[in-house]
């Protein structure tokens, strides 16, 4: 075993670890601490990464090296080594582009508090991408339910921010206990908590026809259960608020990151625990397909009437879900991929978004559109990186949004029956309704000022945001450059899952 | 045939029954310490669920006494374990959410999340 295999491990319990450690820190020290520590764990993901591509295959890390059927694992393999690379790269940009928002939102001696939860949220879906243990995964799944809430209600002094994040927290409960007695009840049915063992139990059963009706049930749960928690319309009443009441770098990493943590552990039982070929045969897909698909409309046409900007772009993200759940719903393997190119696509545009339209907020008094005219011109940087962030959404070519349309067209055209022709006019309605809703923000954010305001002196929050703003754009156009070769990675992640 | 085996398994039963009626109580009831029970009732119907799992009919608990150690005279402990962790779990998210409650009732008077979300909305607006 070389270096390299032990990092995962390592990063998840190097942020436990630093989670604790902020807490005792001073509130200063803390929060470059936070933003330090997911760096360091994006640089051992890029190594793990390189790793698993140049050997193209996954491997099992047993924790204190007992085998199966006592021991604990963890999994990496290109797919799992993508994703959480892209969850700590983002946390810090987007931490570095927040903090200005962060120091103003959060009580001063809370903000060692955030830092503590940014930590223990980066282990959880470091936990939740690499574990091979269902009920591990449930307790990570109860772990990020909590810190995600806890980014919500440490905004300072806001009634909104805390009953939003009781509605948050009561969803999401309700999203675990339907996934715990789906655990609960595969453990059941097959007598083993290791993704490999139950995978194989549960094609055994497939092919006798034993336990039928459980097996349907539990797939439904799981499916329904981890939909509340990543927001899937028609379960997403309790998105907007909370992510437009929370500060800036929480809202990037709630609609950026948590929901795809919930949607990386679907795939993984769809791949490793049920099998493509039986969950294909469920009908399970058709619901996920369904309900995907009205979301983009429903998400877009909700945008569509927002006069808020940060409320707008969370309305938005319920609309990227859907694409994300639309792609799996497809059943294919450009469908999956589709899937997971969102997924990425989506966590590199959507807190650059959230970035820039939370720092022209903090700067114009208010996050509402009226408030905002002509912030774009005031600070270039920031009004272009909304506008590069909104042109993604919509799909131009050569930013990141237009690789998950190109998939997703892909794939409804090699989708067999209803689907492929439903899937292409959702795409279609999608884009034009993307394009109602961002571009006339664009517009105001370009437009001559009214009155001339007295701009305030640029601190060093802003150096910060700008230098998170570049990262962000680098991403944005590196994923819209490569993304087929990218696809590849995620190809043979995705082979080498099952 | 689905059902046929109920009433062998009458702790199942009852376990999902309890968790039916919990997941009802958080889902539906407006009253956050109502919907706090509610929560627990849920749990706990998935823990009684999981430990008439690993329970065996006139088997003892895994605890070797008297130097008999075959494998036979014992329950399965791996579902007593997973009620256990699920436990802690349960215990810390119930305390966040009265603590949150708390907070909530301090600034606005009301247990009812129907008035607060109005209450804050009106107040978010001004």
């Amino acid at each position: 075993m070389t270096l390299v295999q032990n990092f995962p491990f390592a990063a998840i319990m190097m942020c436990l670890a630093g989670g604790v450690t902020c807490v005792v820190l001073r509130p200063r020290a803390a929060r470059a601490f936070a933003v330090l520590l997911n760096a360091v764990i994006a640089g051992m993901m890029t190594a793990v990464l390189l790793f698993t591509i140049r050997t193209g295959e996954s491997y099992v890390y047993l924790m204190g090296h007992f085998p199966a059927p006592w021991g604990n694992e963890i999994r990496i393999g290109p797919l799992e080594a993508l994703m959480a690379l892209m969850f700590s790269l983002v946390t810090t940009v987007i931490l570095a582009g927040g903090m200005q928002n962060i120091c103003e939102d959060v009580e001063p001696d809370k903000t060692k508090l955030y830092s503590a939860v940014i930590c223990l949220m980066t282990a959880s879906l470091l936990a939740l991408t690499f574990t091979n243990d269902l009920f591990t995964a449930y307790v990570f799944v109860e772990i990020n339910t909590l810190t995600s809430c806890a980014l919500v209600m440490l905004r300072y002094r806001s009634g909104m921010a805390l009953s939003a994040s009781i509605r948050y927290l009561i969803m999401s409960l309700l999203g675990s206990g339907l996934f715990l007695i789906g655990v609960v009840i595969l453990y059941n049915i097959t007598g083993h908590l290791l993704m490999e063992p139950i995978g194989a139990a549960v094609r055994n059963l497939a092919a006798t026809g034993e336990y039928a009706f459980p097996l349907t049930i539990t797939l439904g749960l799981f499916a329904v259960g981890l939909a509340l928690k990543s927001a899937l319309w028609p379960f997403s009443s309790w998105l907007p608020d909370a992510h437009a009441s929370a500060t800036t770098a929480s809202s990037g990493i709630l609609s950026g990151l948590v929901l795809k943590g919930y949607i990386i552990l679907l795939i993984k039982i769809i791949y490793r625990m049920i099998g493509p070929e039986v969950v294909a045969a469920e009908g399970v897909l058709n619901v996920l397909f369904g309900l995907g698909t009205g979301a983009i409309i429903a998400g877009s046409l909700y945008a569509l009437r927002e006069k808020d900007s940060k409320r707008m772009l969370a309305y938005s993200s319920i609309a990227q879900i859907g694409y994300i759940f639309a792609g799996i719903g497809l059943g294919t393997e450009t469908g999956m991929i589709c899937a997971c190119i969102q997924i990425l696509a989506h966590a590199v545009t959507k807190p650059m978004l959230f970035c820039a339209a939370g720092n022209m907020a903090s700067e114009a008094g208010g996050h509402r559109f009226d408030q905002l005219r002509g912030m774009g011109r005031r600070r270039p940087l920031l009004g272009i990186a909304f506008a590069a962030g909104a042109l993604s959404m919509i799909g131009i070519p050569l930013f990141a949004g237009f690789a998950t349309k190109y998939f997703l067209c892909k794939a409804a055209i090699g989708a067999a029956g209803w689907k492929g022709i439903v899937a292409l006019a959702a795409v279609v309605v999608s884009t034009v309704l993307n394009a109602l809703y961002y571009l006339p923000a664009i517009q105001i954010l370009f437009d001559r000022e009214p009155d001339t305001k007295t701009g305030q002196a640029a601190g060093r929050g802003s150096v910060l945001a700008a230098a998170a703003i570049a990262v962000f754009l680098v991403l944005q156009f590196g994923l819209g450059f490569f993304f087929s070769r990218i696809a590849e990675i995620i190809r043979t992640g995705l082979n080498t899952l099952a | 045939m689905v059902g046929s085996n109920l009433r062998f398994n009458n702790f199942m039963v009852a376990a999902v029954i309890i968790f039916g009626i919990g997941f009802t109580m958080l889902f539906l009831n407006r009253n956050l310490v109502k919907k706090i029970i509610g929560f627990n009732f849920m749990d706990s119907g998935i823990f009684l669920f999981l430990a008439s799992n690993g329970y065996i009919e006139d088997r003892i608990s895994p605890i070797i006494q008297g130097g008999e150690v075959s494998v036979s005279n014992y329950i399965n402990p791996i579902p007593a374990g997973l009620v256990l962790t699920g436990i802690v779990v349960s215990v810390s998210v119930t305390a966040v959410l009265l603590a949150l409650t708390v907070r909530l009732y301090l600034r606005y008077h009301t247990l009812e999340l129907d008035e607060i979300i109005a209450k804050a909305r009106t107040e978010d607006e001004k």
